[in-house]
């Protein structure tokens, strides 16, 4: 808490409150009202989690902005949250996000503006509260409600086959979310009755227990993160979003899943990690190499997107199981990164896209003719997508790299592919879509990006660019708990 | 020998029930078809009249009468308000729609207050005898209510077939516990338990009773593979009477299962343990994967009904107060989310007009967005998706599994919950995803109105604090035990 102010709460129910008063604008009638409600929101959601970093402690590896109350007594379930320097930049990408989504949307949508731009105010302070929850079962309601939202957006406002996308993607996490519930129950009656995160960081368990638990935990990160092979959701689910839905999915819900490992599955069950981390390494490898060819043969651009973020957050995983400073930091650098880049990629697909309503990359080519300024933006996220030294899509790799190369020479050989496919899948797309003569009448008829539009793409570019020039502010923050992470994750809980 | 009369006042209320009740058949003679809305107006009023009676004598402490065949503790009166308030609330909730189909008689009234007499009685049993006559009761009105409208043949059949399994599960119970009587020399629920305590009587013998009453409540809760009336008879009755089969009897089936099982036959534990754990999962995983197949939303409903008494049976098995508290707080949620889907088909339905399928809730967001987003909760909820209330339970009573080392139990409970997600989300897909069919208007009382968005924000508002419900069936099994 700062000075005594509840600052965590104020980021979490601000947007959901924000969020109702959108909705309650009512039908289409009041349309801009809801726009810009809704804009207002999200632009406050991101000032008021701006002293989040600024007053933000990075000597320590301890919880901060504590607050805790009892929920409901019947279980010792207590609304208690808090940041650490793991938790606190994926709150501020989630709120940095936000306006983004808002103004992707603003002209789009123009069906159900009030539902649409509530739910991602919903879903943004829903989000946060998974980032800070520091009580199991509080954190296993967030998880779960940030479904919601999401499965109405994807089958409201998505594309041809929105329905079975959205179902899929609603019954495949919360597969992996029930299990993890039962974890916890586990967890809660072996600890004596409490549901606290901290707790069980404590708390020994036995190895059986622990790979259980483990394969628990794992069922339901794997799923949101998504690893192969249960990544199958994400394509669907990507295609038929729009791209506010396509947005937020990869910057921001992919994250959870990455955010579950660090603070469940490895500080509360070490030993089974360690045990089952070789697993892991090759899972992870798998999404980044064969997912990275399956990526070449797309012919949908959001498909194409998709596939290539399965890849990308194969690292996150990959770095996470390495067990060194390397690879934890490495990934979560690749998480923040990876949220800026697959957001703007999507945002750039979805420009294409509100202009000639097709995915296609045949249906494109020579858009640099008639889209000079749009293209240089994508040529920029492009780049960033394959990892170019300079943009944050590198910062991250390489450190990943680096880590991978102290454990296993050839898992640092393997990983080091993706800067291969990474850059052939995506300069490969570009090259169809933007190089050429122009391909047909309607990219003839295509006009540059709008105001709008360029604000989103260039705030998005300066992020790149800042954060692969310049890592510190980022890394800095994380050092202390990724150290003590490292640490706890080295001792034994048997 | 002087006869001593009986200490009345732990049931004052059942005796005004009872006493109103035949007020109101006199008082319908008189006011006729047109001015029946006094005879709604005076059964709300009877409600009203039990809950207060109910709530001054409440207290903490057990008392017995009728020479122990009757009891008013803490569980028995929080049941009871309960089920005066579902009552009443199934009366706002169905009014329009039985008079629009004709069958807002006096007898409508008389025979819903008469099953809610059942019900008390059943709630207040500690005799098997007792707990036999309120289940009768009940019974034999709601088999009356579902044939009310005797001109319809499916609701005709469907109270056939009600009347005959519900008889015969009379029957097994009946038999039952002839079987327990035979082998402890009482039906007192407390002697009963004495006896199976220090081992008197013949364990064989008590066990085949055993079986037989576990049948008997199987039937009563829909339980698989007991199950075959409930999707019949959901389907066939008319929405008003489904709502009301649906909601407060559950009410009188927890009393039921706690009288006669923990209470009466607690000591033997180890040997109905097995046989609940067996009714559980098939009815989880029956009634879940059967939903999935129904196009008609009551049928889909009576399914879903029997998973979730699946679920309710779970919490029994681990047979501690947690269980039974969890279990109970299961069903307070679980009518609470009867209550609002049963009233959300009758809001669609129109005079001429029965919403039967699950289309029908087709384009509903576009059609109302409120009681599309109201449905929504609802549906959220049965599938057991935080925030909402539904949640909760389901959590409260997997915890208590897991508490008793049924671990892989709870594990099959949460797949076949997954399961059950779909043809709850199908819903939501009709009503957001698809347009409608029609643009009706849908035209609703304002009493209606204010109670289906209570409802609906109830289920919200408990999600986010729990705390009041739990807490209230803590209270009544620890205060009862």
């Amino acid at each position: 808490m700062l000075f005594g102010f509840p600052l965590l709460s104020l980021i979490i129910w601000l947007p959901i409150l924000v969020g109702i008063a959108v909705l309650a604008t009512g039908g289409d009638r009041n349309a801009q009202l809801a726009r810009w409600i809704a804009f207002a929101g999200s632009i406050m959601g991101f000032l008021v989690a701006i002293p989040l970093y600024t007053e933000f402690d990075a000597a320590t590896s301890a919880m901060q902005f504590v607050e805790n109350r009892t929920w409901f007594q019947r279980f010792n379930v207590n609304y208690h949250i808090g940041v650490d320097g793991i938790s606190m930049p994926l709150i501020l990408l989630n709120c940095f996000t936000t306006p983004l989504v808002v103004i992707a949307g603003w002209q789009v949508i123009q069906t159900r503006v009030s539902q649409y731009m509530g739910a991602f105010l919903l879903m943004s302070g829903i989000v946060n509260g998974v980032f800070a929850s520091l009580d199991a079962v509080l954190f296993y309601v967030f998880w779960e409600a940030s479904l919601i939202p999401m499965f109405l957006i994807i089958g409201i406002w998505g594309g041809p086959n929105r329905v079975y996308a959205a179902i899929k993607f609603f019954l495949y996490t919360l597969l992996g979310s029930l299990l993890m519930l039962i974890a916890f129950i586990y967890l809660y009656q072996s600890s004596g009755g409490s549901f606290s995160i901290e707790d069980y960081h404590q708390q020994p368990i036995p190895f059986k227990s622990q790979v259980l638990i483990f394969i628990a935990f794992l069922l339901a990160f794997a799923v949101k993160v998504p690893m192969w092979p249960v990544h199958t959701w994400l394509p669907d689910a990507h295609v038929e979003a729009p791209t506010g839905g396509s947005v937020v999915l990869a910057a921001i819900m992919l994250k959870l899943g990455g955010y579950g490992f660090l603070r469940f599955s490895l500080p509360i069950t070490p030993d089974a990690s360690h045990y089952l981390a070789e697993m892991m390494i090759v899972l992870s490898l798998i999404a980044v190499v064969y997912i990275g060819l399956i990526a070449l043969m797309q012919t949908d651009m959001k498909k194409l997107i998709a596939y290539s973020s399965v890849a990308h957050m194969g690292f996150v995983t990959l770095g996470f199981f390495l067990f060194n400073a390397y690879g934890i930091e490495g990934a979560m650098v690749q998480m923040i990164s990876h949220g800026f880049i697959s957001g703007a990629m999507f945002l750039c697909v979805g420009v294409l896209y509100d202009r000639l309503h097709s995915r296609q990359i045949a249906d494109y080519g020579g858009v640099v003719n008639k889209m000079p300024i749009f293209a240089a933006f994508f040529m920029l996220f492009a780049m960033a997508n394959a990892g170019l030294p300079g943009t944050s899509g590198f910062v991250g790799e390489f450190m990943v790299i680096m880590g991978a190369v102290k454990v296993n020479f050839w898992y640092a050989f393997l990983a080091a592919t993706t800067l291969i496919f990474g850059a052939a899948y995506t300069l490969w797309m570009y090259k169809r879509v933007i190089f050429g003569a122009v391909a047909t009448p309607a990219v003839e008829g295509l006009h540059d990006i709008s105001k709008r539009e360029f604000v989103l793409l260039a705030i998005l570019a300066i992020a790149v660019l800042w954060l692969g020039v310049y890592p510190f502010p980022l890394t800095e923050v994380m050092h202390a708990s990724v150290e003590n992470l490292l640490e706890h994750v080295g001792n034994s809980k048997l | 020998m002087n006869f001593i009369p009986p200490d009345f006042t732990p049931a004052y209320s059942e005796i005004f029930l009872l006493v109103m009740v035949c007020v109101v058949m006199l008082v319908d003679l008189a006011t006729g078809e047109k001015r029946r809305y006094i005879t709604y107006l005076l059964t709300q009023a009877i409600l009203l009249g039990c809950a207060f009676l109910t709530f001054i004598s409440f207290s903490t402490e057990t008392t017995y009468t009728f020479s122990g065949m009757f009891v008013d503790d803490a569980m028995a009166d929080i049941l009871k308000i309960m089920v005066y308030i579902t009552v009443s609330a199934v009366l706002v909730y169905s009014y329009t729609y039985v008079k629009e189909r004709g069958i807002l008689t006096g007898e409508f009234f008389s025979l819903i207050l008469f099953a809610t007499l059942g019900m008390m009685v059943m709630i207040s049993a500690s005799h098997f005898l007792t707990l036999y006559i309120g289940l009768e009761l009940l019974s034999l009105s709601l088999y009356a209510l579902v044939a009310l409208k005797r001109d319809s043949i499916v609701a005709t059949e469907a109270a056939m077939k009600f009347f005959v399994l519900g008889a015969l599960a009379s029957g097994f119970l009946l038999y039952g516990m002839s079987m327990v009587y035979g082998a402890t020399g009482s039906l007192h629920v407390s002697k009963v338990a004495e006896a199976i305590q220090n081992g008197v009587g013949n364990h064989e013998v008590l066990v085949i009773g055993l079986v037989f009453i576990v049948a008997g409540i199987g039937f009563k809760l829909s339980a698989v593979p007991f199950h075959m009336w409930a999707p019949d008879v959901y389907q066939g009755a008319p929405t008003a009477i489904t709502l009301f089969i649906g909601s407060a009897p559950k009410f009188a089936a927890f009393a039921f299962v706690m009288r006669l099982l923990i209470e009466g036959m607690g000591g033997m534990v180890t040997d109905w343990q097995g046989m609940l754990v067996i009714l559980a999962v098939l009815s989880m995983a029956v009634g879940n994967i059967a939903a999935i197949a129904q196009t008609n939303i009551k049928r889909m409903l009576a399914y879903s009904t029997i998973s979730h008494m699946g679920f309710l049976i779970l919490g029994f098995i681990s047979a501690d107060w947690n269980g039974y508290s969890s279990s109970l707080f299961y069903v307070f949620t679980y009518v609470l989310m009867t209550l609002g889907i049963f009233a959300m088909i009758m809001i669609l339905s129109r005079s001429g007009f029965e919403a039967e399928n699950i289309s029908d809730f087709k384009g509903l967001s576009k059609r109302n967005s409120w009681y599309a987003f109201m449905t929504m909760l609802i549906m959220f909820s049965l599938a057991g998706i935080p925030p909402m209330v539904g949640f909760y339970a389901k959590f409260a009573v997997l915890q208590a599994v897991v508490n008793a080392g049924f671990i892989w139990l709870a594990i099959a409970a949460v797949i076949f919950s997954l399961i059950g997600a779909f043809y709850y989300l199908r819903i939501v897909k009709f009503m957001y995803f698809d347009a409608p069919d029609t643009e009706d208007p849908i035209i609703v009382n304002n009493d209606v109105k204010v109670l289906i968005s209570a409802n609906g924000l109830a289920v919200l508002a408990l999600g986010i604090f729990p705390q009041s419900l739990m807490g209230l069936s803590l209270y009544a099994i620890q205060n009862s035990m």
